[in-house]
């Protein structure tokens, strides 16, 4: 060790000319993973979270590929209404003869959009005004975290409904809904990061070389407060995703005839088919469970990949 | 010679719930291109304070209440918040305590260096990056154009504070503050970082501000020196004198709390008793008047002005005023 100091030392003292204490001195700092290769070897060692990427990944290829992929038009009435699981209809068909199979698939467009579109519009808005918040502080701070508190104290579901009911329902009010209402968590959560981050000496360090206050929010401060963001995104979809089911259920979401998980399951209030047509309903719960479990899955791989805290 | 960085007077109070407090109090000097000035003190006297109010980086609760800060012609107490961006980073820079901390954990040092360059300086991306490999080169990082590319992870605390040193001179700054910038690190880094910092003043002409609680530090590497106790100035001189003779008792306490190689076996390292008065209710007359063994009468009646004790020597303690009286009595005598 002392040898090793000494030999910087004399790097050092020579300007780091000489190539070969050069070496020696780049060797001792052993070459260390990015951070990136860091989160990818964590996250495989999840196994839950890697079943549910795959899942994800096959769901997200299905609904791309839908129109390719589907085996009958999801929209066409046949005269087989109400047909048991066969070759033809692998799942079956509805009470107006519709390919319950084709229409799964397509559903699963329609749940992913309001899953992405949703959260991308409230973590937007969450963390622009997380970062504001906790990096002006004071009565900045206040103001939005006060408007924060009123937006988390509404009941959610009822004021979805009324909004809905104002609005009318279809696919984007759904994801505009979902996302102007969903911002809270991402603002707080922002807001709790900035606030130690600003701490940070190289965020002051910033200051004292005269970098711009949005440079240092967006360009060094946002950064770092990346990963919590992205793993409350993910929670965020599946959260999305059902309450998009829930609406579509109740009739105040995505209407008919596009096909959604939600207002597939709309089916089952009928006691019969609740009972004797179990291809009708129990294909969507089965979907929606198992997408939000893939979510919440990757959603725990990656906090816990990308926690700097736990161990390696 | 005129001074690059003239503080006249400095006072700087934050806003607390208690109301608003002084942190430092008639606070003055003045550096010239080229020098080296020590500020020393024990934690909590006010040598971040000053610096940070120099840089204008006091936060929203502090302000500067009285005094100014003449840098080259300009009065940095006037300047808008654009004018003063401009200047940081340009004209004066600034190194910190915690190399370890300093670096943005998620970029390279390279991304890093060129942002501060180009910010400052009107360079091209490949420049700038030709540029910050050379300053790295400077300070002696080994491999310069391959550890441009690593995060600050992938380096050690000495390294790390090198980059720093590279980042702030990279704009040749009038002016180097340098706060606390080896008390992370071990003492043989320690070493080598304050050889840099004097390698490149000699080269660069940069002034430098070194502010550290280790006489070890000034004694290596300061021209001049002020003395710090509870926000104030109480000793200022060169740094031979500070060393010779210091004149404030809190200086002298200082001296004696270094340990010596020569020291008896079993002797114990003398310290100051007592402790820094707190912010809120300091003491009317002198501030160091509790702790100090020639406390007199006048101490607690009134404070003592930064009184003459020799040549470019100031102190602020009454005992300083009696030789020069008494060297008055026995002339007349």
């Amino acid at each position: 060790m002392a040898m090793l100091q000494m030999s910087t030392n004399k790097a050092a003292g020579s300007g780091g000319g000489d190539g070969q204490l050069a070496e020696t001195a780049v060797k001792s700092s052993h070459k260390e993973e990015s951070y990136a290769g860091m989160v990818v070897r964590r996250f495989k060692k999840h196994k839950l979270a890697v079943a549910g990427l795959v899942i994800m990944t096959l769901l997200s290829l299905g609904a791309i590929m839908a129109p390719w992929i589907v085996p009958h038009d999801p929209y066409q009435v046949t005269e087989a209404f109400e047909a048991e699981p066969s070759a033809e209809h692998l799942l079956g068909t509805d009470q107006v003869g519709r390919d319950v199979l084709s229409r799964l698939i397509y559903a699963a467009r329609v749940s992913l959009m309001v899953g992405l579109g949703s959260v991308l519009i409230s973590v937007t808005i969450g963390t622009v005004l997380g970062l504001v918040s906790g990096y002006f502080g004071g009565l900045v701070d206040m103001a939005v975290m006060r408007v924060t508190d009123i937006f988390m104290s509404f009941p959610q579901l009822m004021l979805i409904l009324v909004v809905v009911s104002v609005v009318g329902p279809s696919l984007t009010n759904v994801i505009l809904i979902l996302g102007f209402l969903g911002w809270t968590g991402a603002a707080r959560l922002v807001r709790g990061s900035v606030l130690s981050i600003k701490q940070m000496d190289y965020v002051k360090a910033g200051v004292a070389l005269g970098l711009g206050t949005p440079r240092i929010l967006f360009k060094h401060i946002l950064p770092n407060a990346l990963a919590p963001i992205l793993v409350n995104a993910t929670f965020g979809i599946a959260g999305a995703i059902v309450s998009e089911a829930s609406l579509s259920f109740l009739g105040l979401g995505v209407q008919p005839p596009t096909a959604s998980w939600g207002n597939m399951l709309t089916d089952a209030q009928s006691l019969t088919v609740l009972t004797s047509q179990p291809w009708l309903w129990l294909p969507p719960g089965i979907m929606i469970v198992v997408s939000v479990l893939s979510v919440n899955f990757i959603g725990d791989g990656l906090r816990d990949a990308m926690d700097p805290k736990s161990l390696k | 010679m005129e001074h690059l960085l003239t503080v006249n007077r400095l006072q700087t109070a934050f806003r607390t719930d208690q109301g608003e407090v002084i942190s430092i109090d008639d606070v003055s000097f003045r550096l010239k291109a080229g020098e080296t000035l020590g500020i020393v003190g024990e934690s909590g006297c006010g040598k971040s304070v000053t610096s940070l109010s120099i840089m204008r980086l006091l936060g929203a609760k502090g302000r500067i209440s009285r005094g100014e800060i003449i840098f080259e012609d300009k009065s940095l107490g006037k300047l808008t918040e654009a004018q003063m961006r401009d200047i940081r980073g340009n004209d004066i820079s600034m190194i910190f305590q915690e190399p370890m901390t300093s670096l943005n954990p998620v970029f390279t040092i390279g991304h890093q260096m060129i942002e501060a360059i180009r910010l400052h300086m009107s360079l091209d991306k490949k420049a700038a990056r030709a540029y910050a490999i050379e300053m790295l080169k400077r300070v002696g990082i080994p491999r310069p154009e391959v550890m441009v590319d690593e995060y600050p992870h992938a380096l050690s605390g000495g390294m790390r504070q090198r980059v720093m040193i590279a980042m702030a001179l990279s704009c040749e700054p009038r002016l180097l503050i340098a706060d606390e910038p080896t008390t992370a690190l071990d003492v043989t880094i320690q070493a080598q970082i304050l050889e840099l910092m004097k390698k490149l003043k000699q080269e660069s002409g940069t002034a430098i501000m070194l502010i550290t609680h280790d006489l070890g530090v000034i004694a290596e590497m300061a021209d001049k020196v002020i003395v710090m106790y509870a926000g104030q100035v109480v000793e200022e001189t060169d740094v031979f004198t500070l060393f010779d003779e210091p004149k404030h008792p809190y200086t002298q306490g200082l001296m004696q709390s270094i340990p010596h190689i020569d020291a008896e076996h079993g002797e114990r390292l003398a310290s100051i008793p007592g402790s820094v008065p707190s912010l809120q209710n300091m003491p009317a007359g002198c501030r160091f008047r509790a702790r100090c063994p020639h406390a007199m009468e006048k101490c607690e009646a009134e404070l003592p002005p930064l009184i003459p004790a020799g040549k470019n020597h100031l102190t602020r303690c009454w005992l300083a005023v009696q030789p020069a009286s008494m060297a008055k009595e026995a002339a007349y005598g």
